[in-house]
């Protein structure tokens, strides 16, 4: 979407679309012939006035009930149920059978209304033209498990009860900073303070569950742990609330009185937690014990194998989780008041765009994708993939040795006595850290063979998971102190938009002692051009003017070669051969769980 | 006897005292942070980790929460967990039917297995039996659990199909398929745990039986012509089992303590596999929870040990 001419093509056909002379399905088929992907058309016609498409399972069955247990089998035991305590997936997984949140995300990155009427779009007054103001519509005749109406109430709560920090919700970010007024017993308004082109944040997705205002209304505040409903879900999802064991399992009944006609199928629900996740895909795919597994981080071929036996099929949905390499500009052997990798020193050799340039070329990116990851990621040099619209044209990524070793002949980086490189005395040594986990280490094995043929040595280090992701101020080996040369790790994008994303590009946003290492620039890239077409991006109303700001940090973050993106992740799951599941990228596996049915 | 019992009961306090403020400094400084989960996650400010540091006491000095939690546990508050924000011991208390189920019949099993086969073996030591019995013992105790255990699933459950291998607390069923579901997933995670305790039982019941029959009152019996079966099991069995009583004692704790790997292996939810999970998340109340209470099952333990000893062996006394 580089020039403007595409620009306005693009508003001349979403306006077409509006007022009808263009079908839908001919528009998105026009933006593929662009090179744009279906999500993207969505949610520019979205922003455009036009409703959201659907990529949801298509539910057959006539009647709701009669298709006896389903059994998830996820690898991390869940520990609570309460949406807004959910610290990770697990949890957020297992909540969603019982809570459900005013919208979610299919795996395209539409928008689907689930406890709203409709998702708010400029044509049915949900969005104001200032950005500032998001009108929800919501379902009527919804009930609580308890028979209890949902209402405009239970919102309007839900949003003090996540906004207060006394609470200690996980979900507060998404709350704290906007005000929710109920208009009337079913519809509420959401004021931004500024506007905000992603609006679609607060009561939406994995962090938007509305809780019930008569069940956790005493509870707000310091006094959120003692409510008897955290273990005891009464929510408005397809299953009521059975019985739950933390760290082990969870069991639900079919919700007679669920809002959605003839859903869900299931008569029962059951959610085993613990193990790991090879012996998970096993008891799908080879014993089928399970009717499905989530979050297979396991060796493509090792799957493959399993799959053989014809009990069960694995799907895996595109995401926006990227796996990068860091290499640090900054010194991580040097202390400058009290910190290493400080902004105020330089790296000896990583901090010249040529060496860094050469690494680029020394990643073998596809032999990564197809040894490794298999059906677990895509080879890319883009740090945003997902959705299409945010991707970027121009980056490509190229494995060459002999152009990494010309670039680095060129730049006098001369090979020693042992085959290293070095110039002026500094020599290309470097520590590559990384945390432990099998492809991990085998990706750090492939890259570390490219770099010695390029006369590059490194040394390969790997962190226990939980040290190396954890944000213990006095620890040296976590991943945002980067006190090592070189790391690689995965960072997860939410939502299927980059900007909260890209705040990783945000000079203001460097990891240092100031802020306790909690800003999540880790790379301590900066670069006041890519600061301002951020910033730029925050106010930019207009969806392809934006999308073209955001690829413009992305293609600047980027090209300084400070990060090299390596893997787009998707999410691999396993399911029975017969269950029809719908599992997205951009939400939990359970979003949409109510329509799941066996064939 | 009381005198011992009190003096016992004395030196416990101070000891359990020690163990539990190494326990709470090693954990301390142990790196990790229970809301890492957050870190990598560009939705949570980082305020509001800090925040919820702050609010769960993390930021204390070690001294400081090591006596609030003495203070508490002192009280009967166990503590709350950060992972699954209850308290603890309610946590623990739903684990601790399953661990009893499944390790304490794993024990039991071992014993059925490694009483009757040690007796034997170690009144006709080299024989055929013994042999074998030998060989065997050396070959469980030298395999560990969670190769038997994948061993295991890969035979029942892959290629024979016959047994389950992921263990339900929640059977969705009634009656007597109830009871036959439960046992039909028991079966493997006890006998995996069985068959590496008799091992290593079979041995110390074969060197009980051989140290006894070789005393000068068997010999005495022996010669008075009592039948050889009387003299195995009046003279010979039961002053053998004197040390394998207190064995048996110490390893109580443990089937309180859960089996962390072949709970790992068979998702059994038990102490063990809290334990371990606590740990990957940092769950520092829990972890601390549970090796305290550990620790008191052990110094509990080693105490009815010493007690069992003198009533089995009235020349010890106290």
């Amino acid at each position: 979407m580089g020039s403007s001419m595409t620009e306005q093509d693009l508003r001349n056909r979403i306006s077409d679309v509006r007022e009808g002379r263009l079908s839908r399905r001919a528009f998105v088929r026009q933006m593929a012939a662009l090179g744009l992907s279906a999500p993207m058309a969505g949610t520019m016609l979205a922003h455009g006035g036009v409703a959201f498409a659907d990529a949801t399972l298509a539910y057959k069955p006539t009647k709701a009930g009669g298709g006896g247990v389903l059994k998830l089998l996820l690898w991390q035991a869940p520990t609570l149920l309460n949406p807004h305590f959910a610290s990770g997936t697990k949890d957020q997984i297992a909540s969603r059978i019982f809570f459900e949140p005013l919208a979610g995300w299919d795996k395209e990155g539409n928008l689907i209304a689930q406890l709203a009427a409709e998702t708010p779009s400029r044509t049915n007054g949900g969005l104001s033209a200032d950005g500032k103001e998001v009108t929800w519509k919501l379902k009527r005749n919804v009930r609580w498990h308890d028979g209890q109406p949902f209402t405009a109430d239970d919102v309007v709560f839900t949003w003090q009860y996540a906004a207060d920090p006394a609470t200690a919700a996980y979900t507060t970010g998404s709350y704290a900073n906007i005000k929710v007024e109920k208009i009337d017993d079913h519809t509420v308004k959401v004021v931004f303070k500024e506007p905000t082109p992603f609006w679609a944040d607060p009561f939406v997705g994995a962090f938007g569950c509305i809780l019930p205002k008569h069940h956790f209304g005493d509870y707000a505040g310091a006094k959120s742990r003692d409510a008897p409903a955290n273990l005891k879900p009464v929510g408005t999802g397809p299953y009521k609330f059975l019985d739950f064991k933390p760290g082990d399992i969870i069991t639900g009944e079919r919700n007679a009185d669920y809002h959605v006609p003839s859903q869900p199928f299931f008569d029962r629900i059951e959610v085993k937690g613990g193990g790991d996740a090879v012996s998970a895909a096993r008891a799908v795919l080879q014993s089928g014990e399970y009717d499905y597994a989530w979050n297979l981080q396991v060796e493509d071929e090792i799957l493959k194998r399993m799959e053989t036996g014809g009990k069960g099929k694995i799907s895996a949905v595109v995401s926006g989780d990227i796996e990068f390499i860091i290499l640090n500009t900054t010194d991580p052997d040097v202390e400058v008041d009290g910190e290493r990798s400080s902004i105020k020193t330089k790296h000896p050799t990583l901090s010249d765009p040529k060496v860094r340039e050469a690494m680029n070329l020394l990643l073998d990116r596809d032999s990564i994708e197809k040894f490794i990851y298999g059906r677990g990621g895509l080879a890319t040099a883009s740090f945003v993939n997902e959705p299409k619209q945010f991707k970027s044209k121009t980056l490509k990524y190229e494995f060459s040795v002999d152009k990494a070793n010309k670039i680095l002949d060129e730049a006098g980086y001369k090979r020693g006595q042992d085959g290293v490189r070095e110039k002026d005395g500094k020599k290309l040594k470097y520590v590559f850290q990384t945390s432990i986990n099998a492809p991990r280490q085998k990706t750090q094995a492939i890259i570390k063979q490219a770099c010695q043929r390029a006369g590059i040595d490194l040394e390969l280090k790997s962190v226990t998971a939980a040290v190396f992701f954890s944000s213990d101020v006095g620890n040296p080996d976590t991943y945002i102190k980067l006190y090592c040369d070189m790391e690689m790790y995965t960072t997860t994008q939410p939502q299927p938009d980059p900007e909260v994303f890209l705040n990783q590009s945000n000079s203001w946003q460097i990891a240092n002692k100031e802020n306790k290492w909690l800003g999540r620039n880790v790379a301590r890239f900066s670069d006041p051009a890519a600061d301002d077409a951020y910033k730029a991006a925050q106010k930019e109303l207009d969806p392809a003017k934006r999308a073209e700001l955001l690829i413009k940090v992305n293609d600047l973050f980027c090209r300084s070669n400070t990060i090299l993106p390596l893997i787009s992740r998707t999410r691999v799951v396993a399911a029975a051969s017969s269950l029809m599941h719908d599992h997205s990228g951009w939400d939990v596996d359970t979003w949409n769980v109510a329509a799941w049915y066996r064939a | 006897m009381a005198g011992f019992l009190l003096r016992r009961l004395l030196i416990a306090v101070p000891s359990l005292l020690g163990i539990s403020l190494i326990l709470f400094t090693v954990l301390a400084l142990a790196p990790g942070d229970p809301f890492s989960e957050m870190a990598t996650n560009p939705n949570v400010p980082p305020e509001v980790r800090e925040s919820l540091r702050a609010s769960f006491g993390l930021n204390d000095p070690i001294l400081v929460r090591y006596l609030r939690w003495m203070a508490a546990m002192a009280r009967g508050d166990w503590g709350f967990s950060f992972a699954s924000r209850i308290n603890v011991d309610t946590l623990i208390l739903q684990r601790v039917p399953t661990t009893i189920l499944v390790i304490g019949s794993s024990q039991v099993v071992a014993l059925l297995i490694a009483v009757p086969i040690g007796l034997y073996a170690g009144i006709r030591p080299y024989s055929l039996l013994d042999q074998v019995a030998n060989t065997l013992a050396f070959v469980g105790f030298s395999l560990p659990t969670f190769f038997t255990g994948i061993l295991f699933i890969l035979v029942f459950s892959i290629h024979l199909g016959w047994l389950p291998f992921v263990y339900q607390t929640d059977l969705a069923a009634s009656g007597w398929r109830w009871w036959w579901e439960g046992f039909r997933q028991a079966i493997m995670p006890v006998s995996v745990l069985a068959l590496f305790q008799a091992a290593s039982y079979t041995r110390y019941v074969r060197a009980a039986v051989l140290d006894v029959a070789r005393l000068d009152y068997v010999r005495t019996a022996q010669a008075k012509g009592l039948n050889p079966r009387s003299v195995t099991l009046r003279h010979i069995a039961r002053n053998a089992m004197i040390p394998v009583v207190t064995l048996v004692a110490l390893q109580m704790p443990i089937v309180f303590g859960g089996a962390i790997v072949t709970e790992q292996i068979f998702r059994v939810p038990g102490v063990g596999s809290l334990l371990i999970t606590a740990m990957l998340a940092n769950d520092t109340p829990v972890v601390m929870a549970v090796t305290f209470v550990f620790a008191c099952l052990v110094v509990l333990f080693n105490l009815v040990a010493d007690l069992l000893y003198g009533w089995l062996d009235p020349r010890i006394s106290f």
